[in-house]
């Protein structure tokens, strides 16, 4: 394959890492984050040490990155989950900013100037195995009584509490879990660039992660998992118009998002009990369409 | 289905409420109100509107902090514990403003709802281990049973939203028995329905108190369903307790007619 060619999809690998967490938690749980390139921060920093102040292999580089992530989440969550949905998303804005700063003045992480000598660790085969166990985890997750309980809360969160869900805990479940999602991916941003900085953390690469999930259709792992490959790949192939390439980039997502409202997948998967779902409900439609006419028939019929 | 043990004799009191008061700001919503429901029973909440009586189930159910007062389940005092444990216990409800998972299917609903009847953990659930898909089908087959008992059988794959309304309330009630309660609290079950569904209804609920072993407590503003299914009624009034008794005795107490009923006895 073509090395720019290559080098896309391992950042449109790399950005579904990121991704597929943010899924479960806006997704699936219907939270915002607008700093989850916080997480990312964390998890690239924390594996850069590992892989070369500590002299550990790749693996427990993302490991560490990972379990930094969590920590870090796990801390945040505590203190903000309780708050209403519009604080915590602002909470989290405040936390992935604060934690760009905190790097910008880090001297001994190289600062504001940035970190060179990562070693290039990541390869094409390492993203996909790590992203398949992704997909699979998220999957699998989504499909048990514990997906179940998070997609309770998006749907009626008083109600969820009622059916006997431990609310607070499950919310910080997919915070957590989500924020290990973007540490790995964080890892692999890292030593894939090879040189890491602050800034490519700001809150512009938060935002991007939320956009792609929304755009790929919010309670859809093969929509974020679409949504991902897509929006890597348009501003590379944007780059004909140059100047207008941002420009070009924000009407493509307008267009596509007035014409599917409810993003590309629309919170259906393309799986086969997916499938199946959708022509079940379809059929389910007609019937009760039908059933429903019927009964009107009849009460027109006994009120004559 | 799993069956709790019951410790208790029949005929003992399941809940009891002693001098439950919940003030916003100023305003008392609910102020020093007693009254006990017995194990198996059926008893019956009714008042005028914005007399507090959705407020005693938020009260009852954890959704908001008891003022003053105190709530017992099975003697136990539950006011100051979590909603999600207080269901755990055993104590569900329903809502006047119907709360159901709109954009998931009526069997998903209840599927949901039937978690506590599963213990495999997330670890167990990523790996797809045994434990996770025995009790997984056990779950599914639990859902079934329970839709096929109400009748909600062939509207499964139906998105709840698309449900009508008189169906929503009946999946409401569904997803309140997937917890396996003891006491089931009913908030206006029949509003909103023709005089053929609230009957259906209240048959409905008779079925399940017996086939369950449920108590019930019904608050409805429709008099000849709780007259007809209550064993027991508290009449309440601008938050305080106005009356309690069996229904030939609130259907002829005078300040009852006064404040609430409005209309001669047995009139609506
Ligand atoms: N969260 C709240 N904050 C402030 N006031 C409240 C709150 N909940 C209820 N109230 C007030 O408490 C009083 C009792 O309300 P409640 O909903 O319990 O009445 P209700 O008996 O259920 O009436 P209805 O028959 O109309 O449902 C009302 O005056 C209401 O405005
Ligand atoms: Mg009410």
């Amino acid at each position: 394959m073509d090395y720019y060619v290559q080098g896309i999809f391992m950042l449109a690998g790399i950005n579904l890492m990121a991704v597929l967490g943010l899924s479960l938690l806006t997704g699936f749980t219907g939270l915002f984050s607008f700093g989850h390139a916080g997480f990312m921060a964390i998890g690239a920093y924390a594996s850069a040490i590992a892989t070369t102040m500590l002299k550990l292999p790749f693996v427990a580089g993302i490991a560490l990155a990972g379990v930094s992530a969590a920590l870090f989440a796990w801390l945040i969550g505590k203190m903000t989950l309780r708050l209403k949905g519009d604080y915590f998303c602002i909470a989290t804005l405040g936390f992935g900013e604060a934690i760009r700063l905190v790097l910008d003045n880090f001297q001994a992480l190289g600062g504001s100037r940035g970190w060179p000598g990562v070693p290039a660790h990541t390869t094409m085969l390492n993203i996909f195995i790590s992203v398949a166990i992704g997909v699979a985890f998220l999957a699998n997750l989504v499909n048990s009584r514990h997906g179940r309980n998070l997609i309770a809360i998006r749907e009626e969160e008083l109600a969820a509490q009622i059916a006997g869900i431990n609310v607070a805990r499950y919310k910080n479940l997919a915070f957590v879990t989500s924020a290990i999602y973007a540490g790995v991916a964080g890892a692999f941003l890292a030593h894939y660039m090879t040189f890491i900085q602050p800034k490519m953390f700001a809150l512009i690469k938060s935002t991007e992660l939320t956009i792609i999930v929304i755009f790929g259709g919010l309670g859809s792992i093969s929509g974020s998992v679409l949504g991902a490959v897509v929006l890597t790949f348009l501003p590379e192939l944007l780059r004909a118009v140059d100047k207008w390439r941002l420009v070009a980039y924000g009407a493509a997502v307008i267009l596509i998002m007035i014409s599917r409202p409810r993003g590309l997948m629309g919170g259906m998967e393309l799986s086969p009990r997916g499938v199946k779902k959708i022509l079940a409900e379809r059929r389910a439609k007609r019937a009760a369409a039908a059933a429903n006419a019927e009964t009107a028939s009849a009460e027109i019929g006994s009120e004559s | 289905m799993s069956e709790r043990t019951t410790t208790l004799s029949p005929g003992s009191e399941i809940l009891e409420v002693r001098g439950l008061t919940k003030r916003f700001g100023g305003l008392a919503a609910v102020s020093g109100v007693d009254f006990s429901v017995r194990e198996g029973g059926i008893m019956g909440l009714i008042g005028p509107n914005g007399a507090g009586k959705t407020t005693i189930f938020n009260l009852i159910t954890g959704v908001y902090k008891v003022s003053e007062g105190s709530v017992l389940f099975r003697g136990e005092p539950i006011q100051d514990r979590e909603p999600y444990l207080i269901a755990d216990m055993g104590v569900t409800r329903t809502f006047q403003n119907i709360r159901l998972f709109k954009n998931l299917t009526v069997f998903e609903n209840v599927l949901t709802a039937c978690h506590l009847s599963a213990s495999y953990t997330l670890a167990e659930a990523a790996l797809r281990l045994p434990r996770f898909r025995r009790e997984e089908r056990a779950l599914r087959d639990k859902a079934s049973e329970l839709l096929k008992i109400v009748g909600l059988e062939d509207r499964a794959e139906v998105t709840a939203s698309n449900l009508p309304y008189g169906l929503q309330r009946r999946l409401e009630i569904v997803r309140a028995l997937a917890l396996d309660p003891k006491l089931l609290l009913l908030d206006e079950p029949a509003a909103g329905m023709n005089p053929d569904e609230t009957e259906q209804l209240m048959r409905l609920i008779g079925e399940l108190r017996d086939r369950f072993k449920l108590s019930v407590l019904v608050i409805e503003h429709h008099m000849d369903l709780i007259m007809a299914l209550c064993e027991r009624i508290v009449v309440l009034n601008f938050g305080m307790k106005l009356a309690e008794g069996v229904p030939d005795e609130i259907r002829n107490d005078e300040r009852v007619v006064e404040a609430y009923l409005g209309a001669p006895a047995g009139g609506k």
